[in-house]
């Protein structure tokens, strides 16, 4: 199963138009009568009415915010449609200063944290991932065992014991408990994706390296990591997007204000506001949104990619 | 393919050691272990310390300002007759044995309906897929909180047709519901697990059916079903352990008290009040290890389950 998997084709590569076959399956009604063809079109026209029924269903609510954030207050709770009849900007500018810091000192507080978190798993999950696919040594399969299992094992277990460990050490309102479990490979759902990534790198380019009198942080550094690029390019991804709508962690390790990250500051932001200020509230939600929808918009392929060959959320 | 195949097929080879591995002499445990190292040190510091900390803690009373005094069973006896952890834990199990069988079923439909080299595909899985990364926002999250509020955007909606919608968040007896649509609505990450999967499956199997006059409900329950099944098994998996720490949406729509009258109070969100609210850590550490079984129990029926459900070609 495992090597079945590894060899997936990327289903992004597919763009084929439906009257053109498949390189692997065969179009199954090869009858190509008149009447057939005809039931066939109908058939995919159906499917095509359901498909953009229920795609606009999914995504009428995130327009309709939007939308509303771009509408003048009362109307967001009279208004369900999507027309605009003029462009109320006041939102934008009154979210953005609606709190202790204007919001881009959240932006930037999430930004440190997010780019610190990529730093740390990319060097730390590569590592591992090299040792575990690559290297031989003792314990190897029990280390490998415990590295799945701690996928699954779920965060609540730890973060008692963790909170008392960073805030003895005075890490409270600080980043580090957010990015140093990052530099340590806790995050071992990306060590997995990347070890199964290696393990499809052919193993002479590393014979090669070791006859012309390569080591293996040489190995290392020079063939394996400019091959694994694309699985670098999934983990970075992933890491922005979990670690900037990471609510749980910053929730507890971040209290005070000025450390506040985007997640913290829009929940202080539902708190302070009565249902007055849903326009500024939808303004600095969409404003969000907006740095996962641009890694969603250019990422794709890769965020694709990597759910398919690995099944991570 | 995925962590819970690799992790049986390590129980199932347990002990057999292929030929390189019984090589001694090609062994480079010292770069293995300098590789290792942060792995390492994160899995003493980070995971396996602090586990083995929070299970100590679960036997003491500890406010994070006194030491940790030792109470014995105490926490645990108390969550036997704490009623508020009794309602979490109905909360949660709704959650997760709604939300997730639904969400599954949703994203199964959809990756069907796909699958049939349908034209625009790449454009419909974006859609549908663009969900499943907003959806643990606290944005999506305050969106929901207006969608499905009392002058909220159902309800206009509903209004149009002159139907009083009630407040679905306000409401105990909807406001779960609310809270579940949520994570259905997020189908899009298994509806691409299950797209991967349903190209593996060999169109001979559906030529050789068809000769054979099944139809197209036949092949869903005879092909389709029984060939996903691995697929669908490790998406269950996957999904549960998931949902039972699901915590941001209920958090966020009900203002962080798990209200109205404790219908969104997630086991997580308890738990969350308890170390961190009012910090009784012990209890909160006791709660977390419970958390922890629970998952487990579910985890390992899933798996026995699945002898007699999953199919496995090989």
């Amino acid at each position: 199963m495992t090597t079945k998997l590894q060899t997936l084709p990327a289903p992004d590569r597919k763009t084929s138009g439906a009257g053109k076959p498949k390189n692997h399956r065969k179009p199954r009604e090869s009858r190509g009568t008149l009447a057939f063809s005809r039931s066939q079109r109908t058939k995919a026209l159906g499917k095509h009415a359901i498909l953009i029924l229920a795609g606009a269903l999914m995504i009428y609510p995130l327009l309709w915010m939007v939308v509303s954030s771009l509408r003048a207050n009362e109307l967001i709770f009279r208004e369900p449609g999507l027309w605009l009849n003029s462009l109320e900007m006041s939102n934008y500018t009154d979210g953005w200063s609606a709190l202790t810091h204007p919001f881009g000192h959240y932006m930037i507080n999430s930004a440190i944290v997010v780019i610190g978190s990529i730093l740390g798993n990319l060097i730390s999950c590569s590592m591992a991932a090299y040792a575990f696919a690559r290297l031989q040594f003792t314990g190897k399969k029990l280390f490998f065992g415990i590295m799945l299992l701690t996928i699954m094992l779920p965060f609540h277990v730890v973060i008692v014991p963790q909170y008392i460990l960073f805030s003895q050490i005075g890490w409270v309102n600080t980043f580090w408990p957010l990015i140093v479990p990052k530099l340590l490979a806790t995050e071992a759902f990306f060590v997995f994706l990347m070890v199964q990534f290696i393990r499809g790198i052919p193993k002479d380019l590393d014979e090669a390296a070791r006859i012309d009198g390569a080591g293996h942080p040489r190995i290392f550094l020079r063939v394996i990591l400019p091959l694994m690029v694309p699985a670098l390019a999934t983990t970075t991804i992933f890491t922005f997007i979990w670690t900037w709508n990471d609510f749980f962690g910053a929730l507890i390790y971040l209290t005070d204000p000025d450390m506040f990250t985007v997640p913290v500051a829009l929940r202080a932001f539902v708190d302070s506001q009565s249902a007055t200020s849903w326009g500024s509230l939808f303004a600095m939600s969409i404003v969000s949104l907006l740095p996962v929808f641009l890694v969603f918009l250019f990422g794709q392929r890769f965020l694709i990619k990597g759910i398919a060959t690995t099944g991570i959320k | 393919m995925s962590a819970i195949s690799e992790l049986s097929t390590i129980s199932r080879r347990k002990g057999k050691a292929t030929a390189e591995e019984k090589k001694a002499n090609g062994r480079d445990n010292k770069a293995a272990y300098i590789f290792l190292l942060p792995w390492l040190v994160g899995l003493v510091a980070i995971t396996i310390g602090p586990m083995l900390m929070s299970l100590y803690l679960s036997f003491t009373d500890y406010n994070l300002l006194q030491p940790p005094e030792w109470v014995g069973l105490d926490n645990f006896t108390r969550m036997f007759s704490d009623a508020r952890l009794h309602n979490s834990l109905g909360v949660t199990f709704t959650y997760v044995l709604v939300g997730v069988p639904l969400q599954l079923a949703v994203a199964l439909l959809i990756a069907l309906v796909l699958d049939k080299g349908l034209r625009g595909l790449p454009f419909y899985r974006s859609v549908f897929y663009l969900p499943s990364l907003l959806g643990g926002s606290v944005a999506v999250a305050i969106l929901w909180k207006q969608i499905f509020g009392t002058t909220g955007l159902v309800n206009q909606v509903l209004a149009m047709f002159g139907i009083q919608g009630p407040g679905w968040i306000s409401d105990p007896s909807t406001a779960l519901g609310s809270i579940i649509l949520l994570h259905v609505w997020t189908f899009g990450a298994p509806m691409i697990i299950f797209l991967a999967g349903l190209r593996q499956i060999p169109v001979m199997y559906y030529e050789a059916a068809k000769v054979d006059g099944a139809s197209t409900l036949q092949q869903f329950w005879k092909i389709t079903l029984p060939m996903l099944s691995p697929i669908l098994f490790f998406n269950l998996v996957l999904q549960i352990i998931g949902s039972f720490q699901s915590f941001t949406q209920a958090f966020i729509v009900s203002g962080g008290n798990g209200g109205p009258s404790d219908s969104t109070m997630f086991f997580t969100l308890y738990l969350y009040q308890k170390g961190f609210g009012q910090f009784d850590m012990g209890y909160a550490s006791a709660m977390a290890w419970f958390l922890l079984v629970i998952i487990g129990v579910f985890t390992a029926i899933n798996f026995i389950a699945s002898k007699y459900w999953v199919f496995y070609d090989d």
